[in-house]
């Protein structure tokens, strides 16, 4: 018994030195995989096409302080994280960072005194960025971007997510690849499309499934559940890659366009992704968009075509017709009998002028609902939302319309959006659970509060 | 002391489909452009929105999408001897307001005018001789041709996003097209849209008297579209809210659906609302414009916007009115026949059949504004003007725009006007009539004209304008030849009842029921000085820094819809400006 209480004293006080060797110990930083030459300098241009592709206006960019001066609200599960200043000014910015210390932020997330920074900064991914990328970056922080005196609020999330060591552990768990890019070696394009997918675009952040705890589960291509889909902000990120995914059945050339212009024969950018357009996409160019989505076509390792240019359609663009999983339906709500569910009816009163009776819509400007990610989601807010508010997708260069879907939330009550989304996630072989009017209910609040 | 604004290289007077066209291609320059807008700004959504935007009441009735009178008005008469009294209720004309101008809340109907029309003087003078052109008719040529304007009819058509099947391809006429239009170097950028009714009834009985139909031409979207400015727009439902309102479904051609949001891109382009320009300031020499001065409606104050070039770009009697206050010309006098400004004010003349077939469907809320068949077998080039004693032409459409119950409720004459006789008469007749127009074409005269109006002046202490306008004989004998043979074909359909709607000889002016918006001239387009105001490239003769646009440069009116030749000249203007005149600044001509 004596032994035994001594195993367990001598367990704790041993745990208790580590813990505390986790806290106080400095932490490491990982060796950078590249040495550059002292000389080495970007291409003129580089380091803001990084920082583009990299999307780091989205979160370090609010809507009152200065372009990158930090401040954005990013919610999390913990819940908020507050984005830091990362234009060069000394006091509130990293002006005094070393290039040692941006890359010990970018590929281990620790700030220079050893603070660990939130997952949300997606260390995870920008590991796998090469040192040029980072150098390249870094310069055009430190000598581009105009220094702005920014204060921003104190990340405060609550206990136990307060204590940062915390994340140390999390780090040994969650950063067990890279740093550094290997590539797959299927082709260049696909190479470059995979590096840019994996390492600045960080898909992964949002269209892999989480670990049980939180980590990406699914960080490079070698990973089973690499962008197999996930779920962001109550949006579904949906699956990049299998039989179902939309990019299976979308051409490279309308995966990047839709990356390029936040639409395309299918679909539309809405919520997250169309923020991901809006600040990142649109700027790269069209070989990097076609490459990711040549990338993303071949990963389940399907042979792949590469488009030469990023053409998207132009000039009059016919609109399809119903096909077989939608024939009823079309049948019925052309036929238009009053008799009608109440969900039918409600379609063709507010709807079905854009989305026609096909459910089809109009290649690139009225999104398709038959089989839609959005109208089929595991996650029921963004419909209800769109149904509700609205959307928009953002003007971008090639496409610079701004479309906006009206919302209808001063036309209809609770218990209509819940039996017209209803009817729409089985409408043309849709096929997703009911929505309630107490789903409705829920998401019309939540927007009156913001 | 006026607010002094920074100094730009153009401003833009008026944000319509002239202004968004200009700001557009001269931002490409890379210029530095600020556009001046009286009215609001305004967006698909949410100012067209659904179901707010298909308010028949609102906007079809009470016009909200409209000019506003109390702001800015003119002053009308038929004739020297009468007193001009303001328009203060809109009735004949409904002039837009607001960014996009009229090019929000038209139908739709994209037209080339035909060969002939642009030279008409020349065709009536070379087939018949002068000796047939009336006492007191300013028939003139236009200083360009069609072949001049052709690549700009297309880079119009294509940026505006129009339906359609050409009849007239590079010469080889096309079954089915209009065989009577002039070439056409592609086709057009949509297909037509599907057929109503009354117009595949219309077709049918057209067709069976030896005419060739065809489907109208339409700023209206058959298909999914992207235009070359990377701008989109819809397919359109067929809901019949055109004309009076604004689209809600990106399917009409307008500066939002087709321009705008490409414009706003480039950094270099600002525009401010509720700007009102007052008038143009000259130099001292008066050989160029320095800027303008508007009225700020949120500061309430006026300001100077200093430029290089000045674009006016507003609608056609507001250009005109804003030329007459800065002197950018001599006032035309129709005793004297001296001056340019205000001459060959021209309009429309148009007339119809209404048939009602008891037994019919004709379903009229399924419809756009562009709907419908055409035949051209009595347009300008096909009429033997010394033979039928006048000089003009006119389309035939037929097809349904719109079933809205307030104002499209077609009746039998005699029906009373309200009570159990009407209810009745509505009951029995609502979806059972269609109708032929006749779309006319409106000549310019030495009577008809635009001055400044001696009385009434505006909100600013300037002036109004004073309209000058009655019908001619020779426009109404038009009229009267086309219901001759409008008659024939309408009752080869059969109808239980027709009436024909055509003015008669004599007919005097009224402005107060709604006729048509395509008032024109004013500031006409002339190969010299003594004849017009602007020059080929719509530069003003008198300060070369200065370019007018719109129906204003119409030397006379042609039978067709004035929203596709206004947009030519736009495009030959903001082409001419680019490749002549930024390099050099000068007369053009």
């Amino acid at each position: 018994m004596k032994t035994f209480l001594r195993i367990v004293a001598g367990l704790v006080v041993l745990g208790g030195i580590a813990l505390l060797a986790f806290i106080f110990v400095p932490v490491q930083r990982t060796q950078p995989v590249a040495e550059l030459p002292a000389d080495w300098q970007p291409e003129p241009g580089q380091g803001e096409y990084v920082l583009n592709a990299s999307d780091c206006v989205a979160c370090h960019t609010s809507d009152e302080g200065g372009t990158l001066a930090g401040g954005k609200a990013i919610a999390s599960p913990m819940g908020t994280i507050w984005s830091t200043n990362i234009t060069p000014d000394p006091e509130t910015g990293i002006g005094n960072w070393s290039f040692d210390d941006f890359r010990g932020a970018m590929i281990d997330g620790v700030e220079p005194d050893g603070t660990h920074l939130y997952p949300a900064m997606p260390y995870e991914n920008y590991r796998l960025m090469t040192e040029e990328d980072m150098r390249a970056l870094y310069d055009y922080l430190m000598t581009e971007v105009q220094p702005v005196k920014n204060e921003v609020e104190e990340t405060a999330l609550s206990f136990p997510f307060n204590l940062r060591f915390g994340i140390r552990a999390w780090n040994w768990l969650a950063l067990t690849h890279g740093p550094g890019f290997t590539p797959a070696e299927v082709s260049d394009v696909q190479d470059r499309g995979q590096y840019l997918v994996e390492g600045p675009g960080h898909c992964a952040a949002c269209h892999s499934p989480r670990s049980p705890f939180m980590s990406q589960d699914g960080v490079t291509v070698d990973d089973a559940n690499f962008l197999a889909g996930g779920v962001i902000n109550g949006w579904n990120a949906p699956a990049l890659r299998g039989e179902d995914s939309d990019l299976n059945r979308w051409t490279v050339s309308e995966t990047a366009a839709y990356l390029a212009t936040g639409r395309n024969a299918h679909s539309t950018a809405n919520g997250e992704m169309g923020l991901v357009v809006e600040h990142s996409l649109q700027k790269l160019t069209d070989e990097d968009n076609i490459a990711m989505a040549a990338f993303l076509k071949g990963l389940d390792g399907d042979a792949v075509e590469v488009p030469e240019t990023l053409a998207p359609r132009a000039g009059s663009i016919e609109v399809p017709e119903a096909d077989k999983a939608g024939e009823a339906d079309t049948a019925m709500l052309i036929d238009s009998d009053p008799d009608m569910p109440l969900g039918a009816r409600l379609y063709t009163d507010n709807c079905i002028g854009c989305h026609f009776a096909t459910g089809k819509g109009a290649p690139e400007i009225f999104p398709e609902l038959q089989g839609n990610r959005l109208v089929n989601g595991s996650e029921t807010k963004p419909l209800i939302s769109v149904i509700l508010n609205g959307a928009e997708v953002a003007s971008t260069a090639k496409r610079p319309m701004t479309l906006r879907m009206q919302g209808y939330a001063d036309r209809l009550s609770d218990e209509e959006v819940a039996e017209l989304a209803t009817w729409l996630r089985g409408a043309w072989g849709n096929d997703a659970p009911a929505i309630s009017a107490a789903d409705v209910a829920a998401v019309r609040a939540s927007a009156a509060s913001h | 002391m006026a607010r002094q604004e920074q100094k730009k290289d153009v401003v833009i007077v008026g944000l319509g489909w002239t202004g968004s066209i200009a700001g557009i291609e001269l931002a490409q320059e890379g210029l530095e452009i600020v556009a001046l807008e009286r009215g609001h700004d305004q967006n698909t959504v949410p100012d067209f929105q659904y179901p707010q935007q298909i308010d028949e009441l609102k906007y079809g009735v009470r016009l909200k999408m409209m000019q506003k009178l109390s702001q800015q008005t003119l002053t009308v008469r038929r004739s020297g001897d009468e007193t001009a009294l303001p328009y203060r209720s809109l009735g004949s004309f409904l002039p837009g307001n607001g960014v996009g101008g009229a090019g929000t809340h038209w139908n739709g109907l994209n037209w080339r005018p035909q060969p002939a029309e642009l030279k008409l003087r020349s065709h009536v003078v070379e087939n018949w001789g002068e000796g047939i052109i009336p006492e007191g008719m300013n028939l003139g040529d236009y200083p360009v041709s069609y072949d001049d304007l052709e690549p700009f009819f297309t880079q119009f058509e294509k940026v505006a996003g129009i339906s359609g099947y050409a009849g007239n391809l590079n010469g080889e006429i096309r079954e089915g097209g209009n065989p009577f239009e002039g070439w056409r170097s592609e086709d057009y950028p949509m297909p037509p849209l599907p057929t109503t009714y009354d117009s595949s009834k219309f077709q049918a009985a057209a067709k069976a008297m030896g005419y060739h139909p065809f489907p109208a031409p339409a700023g209206i979207a058959s298909t999914a579209y992207v235009n070359p400015y990377g701008m989109q727009m819809g397919p359109c439902n067929f809901c019949g809210f055109c004309e009076r309102f604004g689209c809600y479904q990106y399917s009409k051609s307008s500066p939002q659906t087709t321009i705008l949001d490409a414009l706003k891109r480039y950094p270099n382009f600002s525009y401010r609302t509720q700007s009102e320009v007052l008038r143009v300031e000259l130099a001292a020499d008066g050989k160029t414009a320095t800027g303008v001065t508007y009225w700020d409606d949120a500061a309430q104050e006026e300001v100077f916007q200093p430029a290089d070039m000045v674009i006016l770009s507003s609608y056609q009697l507001n250009n005109v009115h804003l030329m007459l206050l800065s002197g950018l010309g001599e006032a035309y006098n129709p005793l004297t026949g001296e001056g340019t400004l205000g001459k060959n004010y021209a309009y429309q003349m148009n007339g119809g059949i209404t048939m009602f077939f008891r037994e019919e469907e004709f379903n009229p809320f399924v419809g756009h504004g562009a709907n419908g068949m055409v035949i051209d077998d009595f347009s300008i080039s096909q009429n033997d003007f010394g033979a039928e004693g006048f000089i003009g032409g006119s389309y035939w459409r037929s097809g349904t725009f719109n079933g809205q119950p307030i104002r499209n409720m077609p009746l039998p004459a005699g029906t009373p006007a309200w009570g159990a006789g009407w209810k009745q008469a509505i009951g029995e007749n609502y979806g059972h009539a269609m109708s032929i127009g006749s779309h006319g074409s409106h000549m310019a005269y030495a009577n008809n004209h635009l001055d400044l109006d001696p009385t009434y002046t505006d909100r600013h202490g300037r002036p109004l304008m004073r309209m000058t306008f009655n019908w001619q004989d020779n426009d109404l004998r038009m009229n009267q030849f086309m219901k001759s043979k409008m008659e024939p074909l309408a009752a080869s359909m059969n109808p239980d009842l027709m009436q024909a709607g055509f003015k008669n000889i004599g007919a005097q002016y009224d402005v107060r029921p709604y006729q048509t918006t395509h008032n024109t001239g004013g500031h006409i387009m002339s190969e010299n000085a003594r004849e017009g105001v602007v020059n080929r490239y719509s530069q003003t003769w008198k300060a070369h820094n200065v370019f007018a646009m719109g129906a204003g440069n119409f030397v006379q009116n042609t039978q067709y819809n004035p929203t596709g030749l206004v947009g030519a000249l736009a495009y030959h203007t903001v082409n001419a400006i680019r490749t002549q005149y930024l390099s050099n600044p000068r007369p053009l001509v």
